[in-house]
């Protein structure tokens, strides 16, 4: 039988704010345990919260980035359940009246576009850490996360594909972090997400029963996940059996799902308003405020690439699904003046690198007006394109500038004809019988032959003869 | 409308709250006699109304995002039975 997969996502995405979605206290990654939690986040006695105004405009600008409508009244509830590293006995979320309404977003894939439906998105605070590491068969725990900001967003279940999910979720962290919204590392967390994964008989409108698959921390384990998922519950299905509404955990290391500890009782989570807040009122100008800020946007972005460097979709798309790298590419090409060559030395020989070494465009220790002149030498014949690769190594290594490594490595192309005519009378006295055969040969079939004459002239000046020069004299003597 | 035994045992394990077989009879009784109590609310006509998200006619007021509050970690501690390198300890959790 040919089986459909269908797939939601909801993503977590922590906001990039300085405090709390609720209190003063610090949100940074990575420090001492409790010493970023207070009184508000523990929900001591006496305490109330308020609402973080940097929180609200964030979660406004990704719905404006989704072109969503924007919850003119918001409202926070109380989800109730209990678990340790939960200190209020519940969460602070929206359910009935979230911020962000229903929007979309474009992704691009296998040459064609899909529009994918976001159900909403709303605001709420994380949970704290559970370390359940040896502490005399006690659970220790961290509430520094608590209280941080969060905006859950739901998709619609448009997905038919583990690879579709990956391009909507690399979608949402190129929002985000366009947004400037959120750093969107999902290995510290700040980009969670959920999967909700059915199958059904191809042609069949009713959807199947769904898993929700939990714990999956990066773009690759999302694809390997839901393909490991949809194989389980296919094989399930064709032999007979059904499908149990649960949720399964990923283990990355096994690359299998499993059931997590199913509840005799079905959760409910007693949601009511929060009586401690007050409905979040946002007006026109406000949002307008917030729309004029909007940063140039990947689809926006994209498009320009296209018509003002004269791009191909696919380079365009690539260079534009990352803000940094956007601004990258853009400050090489203005360096260098040369969109194309700019182009292909990004997405190729610096990607390469970053993705071998596992750096971050960032930290790339090649800067973005180092590869601009490097490319400048090219461009002016002072170096060949096989010899910037060598220039490029260099300076990843971080032995020096442009200049001073070709100067000081002696990769100046030779372009002194004297010197290539001697080089090309070397390589025709020592090889007859190529001669011979090439002068004897159809012209067609003589460019080829050509070939091996300019290789081995390349051979003996290091690859540093001018490549035309080598061609217009070979070509004159043979 | 009534309560069942059923569903109070479900209540009392979501909120953590231990009722014995003795006390179960009376607290099904009595949270039946409160919510018969609150159901007269359900013959209020609601047509048009709109839920209401909180009983005062007022806005949330918007903090600035600055961080305000500090390292009080050893204060926070101080009210736990059991603490280790600054975290709180709690019976061994695994969901």
């Amino acid at each position: 039988m040919q089986w459909e997969t269908v797939i939601g996502l909801e993503v977590h995405v922590q906001l990039a704010t300085k405090s709390k979605i609720f209190s003063g206290a610090s949100t940074a990654f990575g420090a001492t345990a409790n010493t970023q939690a207070c009184a508000i986040d523990l929900a001591l006695p006496g305490t109330l919260p308020v609402v973080n105004a940097e929180a609200i405009r964030m979660a406004t600008s990704f719905g404006l980035a989704i072109n969503a409508e924007i919850g003119k009244k918001s409202v926070f509830e109380r989800k109730n359940y209990f678990y340790p590293d939960l200190p209020k006995g519940y969460q602070v979320t929206q359910l009935a009246e979230p911020i962000v309404g229903a929007g979309h977003i474009d992704i691009h894939l296998n040459g064609e576009t899909k529009r994918l439906r976001i159900h909403h998105a709303h605001l709420e605070e994380d949970a704290g850490k559970s370390l359940h590491e040896d502490f005399h068969g006690m659970t220790g725990i961290d509430l520094n996360r608590a209280g941080t900001p969060l905006i859950e967003i739901v998709s619609e279940p448009d997905m038919r594909s583990a690879e579709e999910a990956v391009a909507y979720l690399k979608k949402i962290h190129s929002i985000i972090t366009y947004l400037g919204i959120s750093d969107g590392d999902m290995s510290q967390g700040s980009m969670r997400c959920d999967a909700n994964v059915s199958v059904r008989p191809k042609g069949q409108a009713e959807l199947g029963t769904r898993t929700e698959l939990k714990n999956i921390n990066s773009f690759r384990f999302v694809e390997k996940a839901i393909h490991t998922e949809v194989e389980r519950q296919i094989d399930i299905l064709e032999d007979g059996g059904k499908i149990v509404q649960e949720t399964r955990l990923y283990d990355a290391e096994k690359n299998e799902t499993r059931s997590m500890r199913s509840k005799e009782v079905a959760n409910d989570y007693r949601y009511f308003p929060e009586p401690d807040l007050l409905p979040v009122i946002l007006d026109e100008a406000f949002i307008d405020q917030v729309r004029k800020q909007l940063p140039e946007l990947p689809e926006a972005k994209c498009q320009r690439f296209i018509e003002q460097y004269q791009l191909s979709d696919y380079d365009a798309n690539i260079l534009t699904a990352n803000r940094a790298l956007a601004d990258y590419f853009e400050n090489v090409s203005t360096h260098c003046k040369d969109a194309k060559l700019a182009a292909n030395w990004v997405m190729g020989e610096l990607s390469a690198a970053l993705n071998k070494n596992d750096t971050a465009i960032e930290h790339s220790p090649v800067s973005d007006r180092q590869l601009g002149e490097l490319i400048l030498r090219i461009k002016d014949n002072t170096i060949s394109g096989k010899i910037a690769k060598q220039v490029f190594d260099a300076l990843w290594q971080g032995q020096g500038e442009v200049d001073q490594i070709i100067k000081e490595q002696g990769l100046e192309q030779v372009s002194d004809s004297g010197a290539i005519e001697a080089m090309v009378d070397k390589v025709i006295a020592s090889n007859p019988q190529q001669v011979e055969n090439y002068r004897n040969a159809p012209a067609e079939k003589r460019g080829k032959m050509l070939g091996f004459f300019v290789g081995q002239i390349m051979k003996i000046s290091q690859g540093k003869a001018n490549p035309q020069q080598v061609n217009e004299l070979l070509l004159k003597k043979l | 409308m009534t309560i069942s035994r059923h569903d109070v045992e479900q209540i009392a394990h979501l909120a953590r709250l231990a009722i014995n077989e003795e006390t179960l009879n009376e607290t099904t009784r009595s949270l039946g006699d409160v919510l018969n109590l609150v159901n007269q609310l359900q013959n209020a006509d609601t047509d048009g109304v709109e839920p209401m998200a909180h009983p005062m006619d007022a806005v949330q007021r918007l903090r600035e995002d600055v961080v305000t509050e500090h390292n009080q970690q050893e204060q926070l501690l101080k009210n736990a039975p059991l603490t280790e390198q600054g975290l709180f300890l709690v019976p061994r959790v695994v969901d």
